[in-house]
């Protein structure tokens, strides 16, 4: 009995740190190949407005201001969608309807990002460009609402985990008090389920901003630096379309091979950022009336 | 109860997929070991894709002791293959450049070089678009960014929106040396950062049917008939002239280019036999089926 019991902790235990390791490993990987960046292309060249590696010219702004623009306006569709779902699913709902809607939601997930990408190009991109009248419906605009379908269900998941897990007496209470349904769900159960809600939108950021396929299928991935409202219309350049379109030609060694693994190093800085982010908004300690609530 | 059904379901159905599969393995297995079947590995160009794979095709129902595998990437993709040894034919619709030569040698080989075919650039746009004929130099300006309306080179008044390969696209390096440079090898010029990199062909193409605004480049085997070829002019003064095997043949067409094959050293073997399949007159009537332009005459 002692013997099983020791080799199972220790199996836990190997699973459990072999994830650091792969971390390390990945970290340690991305530094190695995407470091001597730094001494081969000055900081100036890093910084400068055009991306167009066969005449070595590698300004990254225009590849991290295209990647921010679409993921920035992929949540603000994203998130009022998302966490509505959520309401809609955890608090509104008729318990069979819940019952459809959840693996709905769900299936949204699985459907794979190429497919999605599909749909982009052969309608959403021409409606885009018909409806709104742009030049092309390759642009960051068609790009974010593709992103939005693809974190929406992300989102959904996590905050509708969130709201199952505001314990019912609160609910209850505020019924006892006469509150109504929507006065309990906006000042009960969404500043209750706070921090989870806010770990679902985060962790819909990441996703965003990983997405790869379908972003590279719409986007038009011309890389423009952010010129005002005017970028979201534009067509626009990912990093994550940047390492995937380039990373088959490079010569292994090369500067370009280089940049390209410093921007792999940014991507990963940038979701540590988000992760660290919503770990401390959630860990946050909470204020006098939402003392009791955790 | 149902989770353990399903746990049944599931061994089942990967015991049922092992089975189909395994006569499949077992017969490469057998392929692979058997000396008589040669096995050629040829990657690279997407525009010489669907020619490479026409010939594989045929080469195989005339030899059936050998096995072609095609797969596209893009020229730059087949030469890091090439080089990295992992393929024994690169396709490519531009020249080995001069760092991919070094890298070969330094793995321990010399690529050389066989012209496979010949193939014009197209520049098209939707068929709503009035525009019939531009001079190279006005292709040049309108995706260096000096002309972004229509208007300008005898169109309607709608924006253009250019359409490129991306960067690791033969077709791409080509157009940007040829038609963005005009031939000048002391010109920096390069596409303006507006340029929309699509990842494959058919992209260009769908784009261009279906965007009024919309202008870009393809090999003319790639053009299909819901888009509108323009025909080109060398200088403003001279005749403009529509893409074809014969105008290419002529020497009249101004933007045509070869199309190559490169082999990990001198070819032996069945790659030898191949190539030379390939140059014969059978394998160049295909090149004609396919739009493109073969490069012996019969």
């Amino acid at each position: 009995m002692r013997k099983s019991e020791k080799l199972i902790t220790n199996t836990i235990r190997i699973a459990g740190s072999s994830t650091i390791l792969f971390i390390l490993l990945i970290f340690v990987f991305l530094m190695k190949e995407g470091l001597p960046t730094i001494q081969e292309i000055s900081i100036g060249d890093l910084l400068s407005k055009r991306w167009y590696p066969i005449e070595e010219l590698y300004g990254i702004l225009p590849l991290i201001s295209g990647s921010l623009i679409v993921t920035i306006f992929s949540m603000v569709i994203a998130f009022p969608l998302g966490i509505g779902t959520a309401i809609y699913i955890g608090e509104i709902a008729p318990p069979g309807l819940k019952e459809i809607l959840k693996p709905l939601v769900e299936v949204l997930a699985g459907i794979p990002s190429v497919v999605l990408g599909f749909i982009g190009i052969l309608v959403l991109s021409p409606m885009m460009r018909t409806g709104l009248k742009l030049p092309t419906g390759l642009t960051a605009l068609t790009g974010s609402i593709l992103l939005a379908l693809i974190s929406i269900p992300t989102i959904v998941s996590i905050a509708e985990d969130a709201l199952y897990a505001v314990p019912n007496s609160y609910r209850e209470a505020a019924y006892a008090l006469g509150a109504t349904h929507w006065q309990i769900i906006w000042y009960v159960v969404l500043p209750a389920g706070r921090s989870g809600i806010l770990n679902a939108v985060m962790l819909g950021v990441g996703r965003s901003l990983g997405e790869t396929m379908a972003v590279m299928m719409v986007t038009g991935n011309a890389p423009t630096l952010f010129s005002g409202l005017n970028s979201f219309i534009s067509p626009v350049r990912t990093m994550t379309a940047t390492i995937a379109s380039e990373m088959g030609e490079v010569a292994s060694g090369s500067s370009h091979y280089h940049v390209l693994f410093f921007i792999g190093i940014l991507l990963f800085l940038f979701s540590l950022i988000i992760n660290i982010t919503s770990s401390t908004l959630s860990a946050r300690p909470k204020r006098g009336k939402d003392q009791v609530i955790s | 109860m149902r989770q353990k059904l399903s746990v049944v379901f599931m061994l089942l159905l990967s015991i049922i997929l092992f089975a189909c599969q395994s006569p499949d393995q077992a017969s490469s297995e057998q392929a692979n070991s058997d000396s008589k079947k040669a096995y050629i590995e040829n990657k690279g160009s997407d525009t010489l894709v669907n020619l490479a794979l026409a010939w594989a095709e045929e080469y195989q129902l005339l030899n059936p002791g050998v096995q072609i595998s095609v797969t596209g990437g893009g020229s730059g993709t087949g030469f890091a293959a090439l080089i990295n040894g992992t393929i024994s034919i690169a396709n490519a619709s531009r020249q080995i450049k001069p760092e991919e030569i070094e890298a070969a040698n330094e793995n321990g080989f010399e690529p050389i070089e066989f012209i496979v075919a010949d193939d014009a650039i197209a520049v098209i746009v939707n068929p709503e678009n009035p525009v019939d004929n531009l001079s190279l130099e006005q292709v040049s300006k309108i995706y260096k960014g000096e002309i972004s309306n229509w208007l300008e080179v005898g169109g309607e008044d709608r924006p253009i929106v250019k359409l490129s390969r991306e960067t690791n696209s033969g077709t791409h390096v080509y157009f940007l040396e040829t038609v963005i440079r005009l031939g000048d090898k002391e010109d920096r010029s390069i596409f303006s950062a507006d340029t929309l990199l699509l990842p494959s062909s058919e992209g260009i193409i769908v784009e261009v049917r279906d965007n009024p605004n919309a202008i870009g480049y393809d090999g003319l085997g790639y053009v299909t008939e819901n888009v509108k070829m323009v025909a080109l002019s060398q200088g403003a003064n001279d005749e403009y002239i529509l893409p074809s095997a014969a105008t290419v043949i002529s020497g009249n067409y101004p933007i045509s280019r070869h199309l190559f094959m490169y082999t990990h050293g001198e070819p032996k073997g069945a790659e030898l036999a191949y190539l030379e399949w390939i140059l014969s007159s059978g394998a160049q009537e295909i090149i004609t089926e396919l739009g493109f332009v073969p490069v012996i005459s019969n």
